[in-house]
């Protein structure tokens, strides 16, 4: 009997932590393989309009043109709304030249079936955005998305 | 002497350093999740080419101007009643029963001053050069949705689910079932309602 009493006594083991190393590095594992390094630095502003009948976007067979004003850091470049390609403001008529440049980065069997990603902020003037899309038609360039936000009814925003 | 042991390293501050490494990866992953509005642009029309010439009942206008206004066939619109407009100029089927053209699907008004049928009806958006990007997007965003609502009740009607569901879960590769077959009736859907948005040059 007084054999249970004494083992009742003894000091509450402490809790293994042997294994928290392994389940933080599980963790790291997963952040490690879904981060993606920003390739561009997007020097306009981005505020995205809003829709509800959106699709996914593909990411391999896309190319991105960013539009808006200049963002913070960039005020030097002036208000106007401005297109970057790339991480570097282009004209309307540098358009063709910089897009087939960025195409080039895809692979191979996708470059056909490329789809222009339309990154434009809300404000700008869709003249401008007329004007890319000009751009691209003599490019032959004809699959377009145009990015957005995800809303439930776009028109009650 | 005795022999000691050699004694064991302490890895107890491995957690540290994987914690470290582990936030750093937290707070620079941006998981990016881009959904966007998918349109094909015309293909460029050589110059001397004449247009074929589209009957004026045939086109829906839209027309957005630079106080984000929209006139639709001429009359002042809000954007809450834009997609029932366009839902009911695309599914008129205006040309009567018998006819060639006739429209047996359609459920709309049949009013012969509209359109013809869904495979000849036009909707051609004009935004004025100084008018938003935002208010462009809302109308394309609208005139889609008239389409995919028109789709999805055909595809209820003809095969019992819903074309946006199916078309998504093909997309995501969540589908099961026979995804050829499927496709090819996506397809019949997809050339009941043929989406046929255009864009006028805002320049004149």
């Amino acid at each position: 009997m007084s054999k249970f009493r004494k083992g009742a006594a003894k000091e509450l083991p402490a809790v293994n932590t042997a294994s928290l190393p392994d389940i933080v590095f599980m963790l790291l594992f997963f952040f490690m393989v879904a981060t993606v390094l920003r390739k561009n630095d997007v020097k306009v502003a981005q505020i995205l309009p809003a829709a509800d009948q959106t699709e996914k976007l593909l990411k391999d067979r896309s190319v991105y043109i960013f539009a808006g004003k200049p963002g913070e850091g960039y005020k030097q470049f002036g208000t106007e709304g401005k297109i970057q390609i790339g991480d570097k403001f282009v004209d309307v008529n540098e358009v063709q030249p910089a897009i087939l440049e960025e195409r080039e980065k895809l692979r191979d069997e996708l470059k056909d079936r490329v789809m222009v990603a339309f990154k434009v902020d809300k404000e700008t003037n869709s003249g401008l955005v007329y004007d890319v899309k000009q751009e691209l038609r003599q490019a032959n360039l004809l699959k377009v998305i145009y990015i957005t936000t995800q809303t439930d009814d776009a028109v009650k925003q | 002497m005795a022999r000691r042991s050699a004694p064991e390293i302490n890895a107890g501050s491995m957690a540290d350093i994987a914690f470290l490494l582990l936030i750093f990866f937290l707070v620079t992953t941006t998981i990016e999740k881009d959904r966007g509005l998918v349109r094909a642009l015309p293909p460029e029309q050589p110059e001397n080419v004449e247009p074929p010439i589209i009957k004026e009942k045939n086109l829906f206008v839209v027309i957005i101007n630079n106080e984000e206004e929209l006139l639709v066939e001429d009359k002042p619109m809000e954007m809450k009643d834009l997609q029932e407009a366009a839902i009911a100029f695309l599914d008129n089927g205006g040309i009567p029963n018998g006819q060639e053209g006739y429209c047996d699907y359609c459920q709309g008004e049949r009013d012969p001053s509209s359109s013809d049928n869904p495979d000849k009806a036009i909707v051609t958006v004009k935004s004025l050069r100084e008018s938003s990007y935002e208010s462009f997007i809302t109308v394309q965003n609208e005139l889609v949705g008239a389409y995919n609502f028109l789709r999805d009740r055909e595809s209820q009607r003809l095969y019992g689910w819903k074309y946006t569901e199916v078309s998504k879960s093909i997309d995501e590769g969540t589908f099961k079932g026979d995804e050829e077959a499927t496709e090819e009736k996506l397809d019949i859907i997809k050339d009941m309602y043929p989406q046929k948005l255009s864009e006028v040059d805002p320049n004149n």
